[in-house]
């Protein structure tokens, strides 16, 4: 039960890009077709699964013990950096096909603080590991909901005749309020 | 290009926030007053500032397969004493922005300038051009944050100029959103003369 709270917290309520506004480096990027807006979340879904297990053993049996804490951020980001590389090289190797439909998306993810954030925001929650592995699989559900959510919005978008300074990306802006809007209505929901 | 030109780009014509749309995450999440904008904007200048310098004086040492994870390992370094410091000096403001201060690493106007600039560019450029695209994203964040603080809680820099209750919706989430996108209209309506 408590994992479904989590899950459901992590996608509706606690919207990793409209209410915490982490990843939207790729939300505003990669969101003006469904198609993408798909590679990318199946992308982030996939490297922020195995990102959020591998901090979360660096933290519990390497910077706790040693006391080494305040080398959080410069461990993590390095591990989730070099993990993308990784990722990549035995995706070529094993699934090609796998591979051709995220391949492009992989190296925007280092930057991507979604990633990041999310293994930053498990280790302040003290969750046991299966916990995190949920969490983590909630926020990327959440995003790529509003990202693909969005992305379909956005297509749609192109064909209206909008005034010149509001064309493109304030366009876009607007309608991601107004999604975060709608989103808010889930507050109170867990 | 002139050194007055390197410095003064970041402002307007090349506004991190506004033109070049970089480093949105930090901008929205936390502009909720205008003194979290600035703090924010005077946290990212220095950890831009000195990794332009780092990064400007290691550049001809560094091997070019490797140098986006060396450029990532100096930033880090910087937000981690960046981190520690606010921690220490400044609790309540470290607290409100929480989680943006070590994800200044991953703020990608940190990471563009490094690539694109410094290891290009001499150490006094580098330092202008940090120091003016720095100064930039704080003034985009500060105006942002004044924007919702004044909308969302009727005050500005935390001084109450009235008593009634403001529109909440520009403190929480979706005030972020239509904040910057009137604001990048307006940018754009001022500056396409």
């Amino acid at each position: 039960m408590e994992y479904i709270v989590i899950i459901i917290s992590a996608v509706f309520v606690n919207n990793i890009v409209l209410a915490q506004f982490l990843g939207l480096c790729p939300f505003v990027g990669v969101s003006s077709k469904v198609k993408t807006a798909t590679g990318m979340s199946g992308a982030v879904l996939f490297v922020m699964f195995i990102a959020t297990v591998i901090t979360w053993l660096i933290q519990n049996y390497i910077l706790l013990p040693f006391k080494i804490e305040y080398m959080q951020t410069i461990a993590f980001i390095l591990v989730i950096s070099s993990l993308v590389q990784m990722v990549e090289i035995i995706l070529k190797k094993i699934s090609p096909s796998l591979f051709q439909a995220l391949g492009v998306f992989l190296p925007l993810i280092t930057t991507n603080c979604a990633i990041l954030g999310v293994t930053l925001l498990t280790v302040q929650n003290d969750f046991k590991l299966l916990e995190a592995v949920f969490f983590a699989i909630g926020h990327a559900g959440g995003f790529a909901l509003a990202l693909i959510i969005f992305a379909g919005i956005r297509e749609h978008l192109d064909l209206i005749n909008l005034p010149k300074g509001m064309r493109g990306v304030p366009a876009a802006l607007v309608v991601a309020g107004i999604l975060s809007l709608a989103f808010m209505g889930f507050a109170g929901l867990v | 290009m002139n050194k007055w030109k390197i410095f003064s780009k970041g402002f307007i014509k090349e506004n991190p926030v506004f033109v070049l749309l970089l480093g949105l995450c930090p901008t929205l999440g936390v502009t909720t007053s205008a003194i979290n904008g600035l703090g924010m904007g005077l946290a990212t200048t220095f950890v831009l500032v000195m990794s332009n310098i780092v990064v400007s004086l290691v550049k001809s040492v560094i091997p070019n397969k490797v140098r986006i994870p060396s450029f990532i390992v100096i930033i880090a370094s910087f937000v981690t004493i960046v981190d520690l410091v606010m921690k220490a000096y400044v609790p309540a403001l470290h607290s409100q922005l929480g989680l943006f201060i070590p994800l200044i690493v991953v703020n990608c106007l940190v990471m563009g300038r490094a690539e694109a600039f410094a290891s290009k560019n001499s150490l006094g450029d580098s330092i202008l051009d940090g120091l003016g695209m720095g100064l930039g994203f704080a003034f985009a964040l500060t105006l942002l944050g004044a924007v919702r603080e004044i909308l969302g809680s009727l005050s500005i820099f935390g001084i109450q100029f009235a008593e009634a209750d403001g529109m909440l919706v520009f403190v929480l989430a979706p005030g972020a959103f239509l904040g910057l996108a009137y604001l990048i209209a307006l940018m754009r309506k001022i500056t396409d003369k």
